[in-house]
């Protein structure tokens, strides 16, 4: 166990380091950084001490060096818009995106693993064939096509719900809805597959044999076990949420993570973007990292198989 | 009618019949007249989509009251006529799509069968970059990219291929993991042929069936990734007219009641990744059964 927890450490530190580089690459090669790092307007002068800061007539290795360094420590840069470091910027904003994310998730869960259950229970059934074509929509429209029409119906023209901001909980059925429905597609087709295949095994034969009543198989045996890759999947996916809601976020004015992304774009406010870009892809790594030691050590069979 | 079938039937030829049982004709139809309207652009638009008559601006649709025949689906904020706009706007998200999805899935492929046949450190390196670049969202890295690099349709393109290459990769290298051991590629290691040669004749030809797939089931992603793109304005720049770009404009005129500025390029938008969805679903359950979700 211990062997697998360090190699899967080893493959997260690496993917960490190669994303880095990556984005310092991307950084440098696509011309002279400080146009992108200095403020709009700035002065010949603030120029030259910004290139002499991020010590440019260095060799690559060497700044790359401190880039790295920096990163490490925490200092992504002051945002030139807000004047603030941009790491207590972005910590600022994490709850908002959170409370956005465990919304959405709740919302795709609730329609998801009970749609999920109800189609491979009913197989072919009416239930499996509007699931379908939830899920199918799901996965098609643009959540922030979504987010637009949302508001159209429910702002403009029922003006029942408030159409941007935050602060109340009916600020957040809107932009949850639209982030929520593609997950909850998505949780929906794998309750399905994860159910139908539990279905079909040799436990859940043994519990019908027994004379159980089928809905107790399908509560007790077959529900438990078929849960457990839909909650892995939504663990991931809740980290995927506070990354991917920026369009979500910008619909609907969410004061998020993505919303400070968009701004970053807007205000042409490089720091801010390339933070979010790096502790966003940190954050997924570790995920995964986890998700991956907690199954070994749930499946024996895992750790042992490599 | 059966005296029909029962001469085709001892004729000594037959023209091969094309079986479309079981194919998605609705999503192709919709393909095929998207295409059409992107090609022929220039001869279905009414009007230029990039020039507006500020005197007609935020015009209803025809059948509404207040519309007129002149635009059929009415004006936006600049007086611009939407259905031009989204025909026009066809154009682009084809060839956005079609140019990311290709770039994105040759150069994946590609990627893919050299770490799958080759090994060693080759696998190595291109399967670390491809972990660490899966790691981003498709969504969240095509932003930082094109934040960097500024908006343009071909730096789109680019940027679209470079996040979306490392599925194929993934896909690609797994089906040549176990296409090496098969007995026909060993048979060609013992006549003699070059790695080259083998990767190209005997295994390339086996996973392109995966790449389509795949490629079908991007198409969809990618198009609403462009679109996402130019709606936060670092896609396709203005005053070109895309789906994304549009519904940025048509926010402006939302809390206003222009819904047709926000339905319209969505339906679009929702139409066309729809129809790549079901098609590449079909395709998939098509080329390798066994891939077949329950």
């Amino acid at each position: 166990m211990k062997k697998f927890i360090l190699k899967r450490l080893g493959y997260a530190l690496l993917s960490l380091f190669l994303l880095s580089l990556t984005i310092f690459f991307f950084v440098r090669v696509t011309g002279d950084p400080t146009t992108l790092l200095v403020e709009p307007g700035a002065s010949r002068a603030d120029i030259d001490a910004l290139r002499q800061q991020l010590g440019l007539d260095r060799p690559v290795w060497v700044q790359y060096g401190s880039f790295l360094a920096n990163v490490v420590r925490g200092d992504f840069g002051r945002s030139f818009y807000y004047r603030t470091p941009v790491l207590e910027l972005y910590l600022s904003r994490l709850p908002n995106s959170l409370l956005l994310a465990v919304a959405a998730m709740t919302f795709s869960l609730v329609i998801g693993i009970p749609s999920g259950i109800l189609a491979a229970v009913r197989l072919g059934g009416v239930w499996d064939r509007a699931g379908k074509i939830f899920a199918l929509l799901g996965l098609s429209m643009p959540q922030f096509w979504v987010g637009l029409l949302l508001i159209l119906f429910f702002s403009v023209y029922l003006g029942w719900l408030p159409s941007s901001g935050s602060g109340t909980p009916l600020h957040v059925i809107m932009p949850a809805f639209a982030l929520g429905w593609y997950f909850a597609a998505a949780h929906m087709r794998l309750t399905r597959s994860s159910m139908l295949e539990v279905l079909g095994s040799e436990y859940v034969k043994l519990a019908r044999l027994k004379g159980l009543p089928e809905a107790l198989v399908i509560a007790k045996h077959a529900f438990k076990n078929a849960l457990i890759p839909v909650l892995t999947l939504a663990g991931i996916n809740l980290v995927l949420m506070i990354n991917v809601a920026v369009i979500v976020e910008t619909v609907f004015a969410w004061p998020g993570v993505g919303r400070l992304l968009y701004e970053g774009i807007a205000f042409r406010d490089f720091p801010v973007v390339q933070a979010n870009i790096i502790l966003g892809g940190a954050m997924i790594i570790v995920v995964n990292l986890l998700v991956d030691v907690l199954y070994a050590w749930i499946d024996p069979r895992i750790r042992l198989g490599r | 009618m059966t005296n029909g079938r029962a001469a085709t039937l001892t004729l000594p030829w037959r023209l091969p019949r094309l079986n479309l049982r079981g194919w998605p004709l609705i999503p192709i139809c919709i393909l095929i007249a998207m295409a059409l309207i992107a090609i022929f652009a220039e001869f279905l638009t009414p009007y230029n989509p990039e020039i507006g008559a500020l005197g007609d601006r935020f015009r209803p649709p025809a059948w509404v009251a207040g519309g007129s025949d002149k635009h059929l689906l009415g004006t936006d904020h600049l007086g611009r006529d939407v259905l031009s706009r989204l025909i026009f706007g066809t154009r682009v998200s084809m060839i956005v799509g079609f140019m990311a999805v290709i770039f994105a899935g040759v150069v994946g492929t590609v990627l893919g069968i050299l770490s799958g046949y080759l090994g060693g450190w080759v696998d190595q390196v291109i399967m670390r970059i491809t972990d660490s670049w899966l790691a981003l969202p498709g969504l969240t890295f095509a932003i930082f990219l094109a934040a960097i690099v500024g908006p343009s349709v071909s730096n789109i393109v680019i940027i679209l291929a470079l996040v979306f290459w490392t599925r194929y990769a993934r896909v690609v290298r797994g089906e040549v993991l176990s296409l090496r051991e098969r007995d026909y590629v060993r048979l060609a290691v013992v006549a003699g042929c070059s790695k080259w040669t083998i990767m190209r004749k005997h295994i390339l030809p086996n996973v392109v069936n995966s790449a389509i797939v795949l490629a079908t089931l991007q198409l969809g992603v990618v198009i609403v990734t462009e679109a996402s793109l130019s709606f936060l304005g670092v896609g396709v720049p203005p005053p070109q007219p895309a789906w994304g770009l549009m519904l940025a404009d048509g926010k402006k005129g939302l809390m206003a009641g222009y819904w047709w500025l926000t339905v319209f390029p969505g339906t679009c938008i929702a139409l066309l990744v729809l129809s790549a969805n079901l098609i590449g679903d079909w395709l998939r359950v098509k080329f390798d059964p066994q891939l077949r979700q329950l």
